[in-house]
């Protein structure tokens, strides 16, 4: 605090300590002090007024989370450098500033109006599709059932899912199925079949289709295919590394099978 | 360097953080796309500096590189009156469950002129408030986040919130 003197502020010498207590910055002793002196001060009032405006200002307002997407490049990223980095823990919708910080309302109510808001638009959603592929691709992160039998697949998404999602093995055409796993997207919980080609892994996600919705489209992310169609009432979106052609060839026998 | 399974590495003690360092960069950038090339960088920075990390403070550590990626960035002063931080449309708008939607929507357009201002603040004022207000670090982890004096730190803090208020009450904020 002694440097405070060489750094005056017109008015009075003391502003900046009338800012460090509202910062939490002054001990018992200090914050007396100044007590006695801000009652007898304009200036001083005066100037503490104005930094209660400032920081009533800013106390709503949003931290700036870091979006799924960048988290999950930033992780691919540090991959190239290390590749045993692990995930951060996932922050997903902790939008909000820490309730000590003073914003008053509570976790419910700001989980409530923050799905609203942050549910991935169409654009998001490839980001969304990719990022939730790359971070299944961790270690014990890629099925939740493993088995290369859709008999055993098929009816463990019953009771996990609002719907029953297609599930087919192409393991004749070498895309063996090797299992599923549940994953959050679009809003709402879907499935995941997980393929391997040779050593690459292909991700199916499977969800019921809005009515009328009937998309189809292709695209590539950070090095990750992404083709996606509508078909029987569902929406699928195949994500992987594994080139082009082959995802289209296995794109192309899922849209054949019966 | 960052074995997962020791208590003391990467994942553990950086990484958590991460979310510091995007709020950071967002703030000082201005522009979501050049924030994101400031937080890769860092992050990869902080991953080959992470071996010689001995101080208490990972987050004042890592918002310290954060910062020096983003002063040596030439996109940090690019656009300061084009693109404020509040022409963003992903930046969450939030209201409360009591508001009725007149309300609701008078607080957003506070918000958005708030972002602005902030926006609008010289990158030295802008870091110093943000580092306090949202990272509510203390002047002593600000000083060393910024490599800055005590003593500037606080005349800094000063001056951003005294524009801050000023601003606002011309703009007719309450």
């Amino acid at each position: 605090m002694s440097d405070t003197r060489r750094h005056p502020t017109p008015g009075c010498d003391r502003v900046l300590l009338v800012q460090a207590e509202l910062d939490g910055e002054l001990d018992a002793a200090q914050a007396a002090a100044l007590e006695a002196h801000r009652a007898s001060c304009p200036i001083c009032q005066a100037a503490q007024a104005e930094l209660l405006r400032a920081r009533a200002l800013l106390r709503g307002e949003p931290y700036e989370t870091t979006p799924e997407a960048v988290r999950a490049r930033v992780m691919a990223r540090l991959r190239q450098v290390e590749p045993h980095v692990a995930s951060p823990p996932v922050r997903r919708w902790l939008w909000l500033r820490a309730p000590a910080a003073g914003f008053g309302l509570g976790a419910a109510c700001a989980a409530a109006a923050v799905l609203a808001i942050v549910l991935p638009q169409r654009g998001d959603l490839v980001d969304a599709v990719v990022a939730s592929h790359i971070r299944a691709l961790q270690p014990g992160h890629l099925e939740d059932v493993a088995s290369t039998d859709q008999h055993t697949v098929k009816p463990w998404f019953d009771g996990r899912l609002d719907y029953a999602p297609p599930v087919r093995d192409f393991v004749a055409e070498g895309y063996p199925l090797v299992g599923g796993r549940l994953d959050y997207l679009a809003g709402r919980p879907v499935a995941a079949l997980v393929y391997r080609r040779d050593k690459h892994i292909i991700d199916l996600y499977v969800w019921p289709a809005a009515a009328g919705g009937r998309l189809a489209g292709e695209t590539e992310v950070q090095g990750y295919n992404v083709v996606r169609w509508s078909d029987g009432g569902m929406n699928f979106w195949a994500v992987s590394d594994v080139e082009r052609s082959q995802l289209d060839d296995f794109v192309a026998l899922w849209r054949r099978a019966p | 360097m960052a074995l997962s399974s020791r208590d003391d590495s990467f994942e553990r003690v950086v990484l958590p953080h991460l979310d510091a360092a995007y709020n950071l960069a967002r703030w000082l950038m201005r522009d979501a796309d050049a924030a994101e090339d400031v937080v890769q960088e860092a992050m990869v920075r902080a991953l080959s500096y992470f071996g010689g990390f001995k101080g208490i403070n990972p987050r004042a550590w890592l918002l310290q590189i954060v910062r020096n990626t983003a002063y040596g960035s030439r996109a940090l002063n690019r656009g300061a009156e084009t693109v404020p931080i509040a022409d963003d449309d992903t930046a969450p708008e939030l209201a409360s469950e009591a508001d009725d939607p007149e309300t609701a929507l008078l607080r957003m357009r506070e918000s958005r002129k708030v972002r602005e201002l902030v926006a609008a603040l010289p990158v030295e004022l802008r870091e110093t408030l943000v580092l306090r207000e949202f990272e509510e670090l203390s002047y002593k982890d600000i000083a060393e986040a910024t490599q800055t004096p005590i003593g500037t730190v606080m005349s800094r803090l000063w001056r951003a919130r005294q524009l801050l208020a000023r601003a606002a009450q011309a703009e007719g904020l309450p």
